[in-house]
């Protein structure tokens, strides 16, 4: 990586600041676990959320740890969870209770919302007859 | 000194034993911080002088000048409205520098209580606040911030109403948060000065809220 140039063609360089998700858009945490220096906490990894707002650009921390200029900066977003939604399984949360997160947006993937969690779609469709479950 | 054919033992000439010295073995971080702090001094990087000088200043920063802010924004709606919006800017105008982080300030109201953690490592507004606690940078409260932080805030000692909704705030990049308490009834007109002294540290990190009036006497 480090012969290679830090500079992006215009086009790319515009696209890269140009922050994907806006502020009340619904985002997953990416599940990944790659190696070396990481800020995604683990606790949040695959967790649905909402952006809270877009709190600025900022070189990459996962290059920066290694000495690289982390270019081009990279939308940071704050995300908000539910802690149900975080740890699930737990009674006794009160669903208003949040969390906000920092997040790059190499983390985010967008999260198209289909009413629901997709088993409990199977068993309705499987209930309605569709059999659609297998 | 043996005396008298008897012996006195480890007593200090007090008559109490003497207690043991409580000096560890260093540890590896220990050890690796005075090596690379000699290395600097020795290839001329840093003096001792520069490095005495930098301690300093970071233990001249207390949550005295956090508290300084917050009494500004209890009693000037400008400056508090500017706190919120761009808090990194409302320091600058106030004298103090909170460097390349950004600061967020968020507000405790009746409605919402917002605590601040750092899961992955003890990011903290060092400049308003100084050097964090040790239980901030400890697993314990980190884990537990995020997990059952109405749990956490009652063995502080905030009992919240279940109204209250709460907002926990993990500070994992760049930005460094500032919990901006509920100002305490009963102090309307006061002056900046003697509302600075209600705020502690703990209110600002959000385990703890603002000195009410019997408190602070």
């Amino acid at each position: 990586m480090s012969g290679a140039p830090n500079f992006l063609p215009p086009y790319w360089e515009a696209q890269a600041a140009r922050p994907r998700f806006s502020m009340g858009s619904k985002v997953r945490v990416r599940s990944g676990a790659p190696l070396g220096h990481v800020r995604t906490p683990w606790y949040i990894r695959g967790k649905v959320g909402v952006v809270e707002r877009i709190a600025g650009h900022f070189a990459d921390p996962q290059e920066l740890a290694y000495r690289r200029d982390g270019l081009p900066k990279q939308p940071l977003y704050r995300v908000r969870f539910a802690l149900e939604d975080l740890w699930s399984g737990e009674a006794g949360y009160d669903r208003r209770d949040t969390l906000d997160v920092e997040l790059y947006e190499s983390w985010l993937e967008p999260f198209w919302d289909y009413g629901g969690d997709f088993e409990a779609q199977a068993k309705r469709l499987e209930a309605e007859g569709g059999g659609h479950a297998a | 000194m043996p005396h008298d054919g008897h012996d006195h033992g480890p007593l200090s000439p007090s008559g109490h034993p003497y207690r043991p010295d409580q000096d560890a073995p260093l540890t590896h971080s220990q050890i690796l911080e005075i090596a690379v702090r000699e290395l600097l001094i020795e290839k001329g990087v840093a003096t001792a002088e520069e490095i005495q000088a930098q301690i300093e200043r970071m233990d001249a920063r207390s949550p005295a000048l956090g508290a300084r802010v917050v009494a500004r924004a209890w009693s000037d709606p400008e400056f508090k409205a500017l706190l919120l919006a761009d808090g990194s800017e409302a320091c600058r105008q106030f004298g103090v520098e909170v460097e390349a982080m950004k600061l967020l300030v968020v507000e405790n109201t009746d409605e919402v209580h917002n605590l601040i953690v750092c899961t992955l490592c003890s990011c903290y507004p060092r400049n308003l606040l100084g050097l964090p606690p040790d239980w901030y940078k400890q697993r314990a409260y980190r884990t537990r911030a995020v997990r059952e932080p109405r749990t956490v805030l009652a063995e502080f000692g905030v009992a919240l109403a279940p109204e209250v909704s709460v907002r926990v705030h993990d500070s994992t990049a760049d930005m460094r948060y500032l919990v901006l308490p509920r100002r305490p009834d009963g102090t309307e007109g006061w002056t900046e000065e003697r509302l600075a002294a209600l705020v502690t540290r703990d209110s600002m990190i959000g385990v703890g809220v603002a000195r009410t009036l019997e408190a602070a006497g």
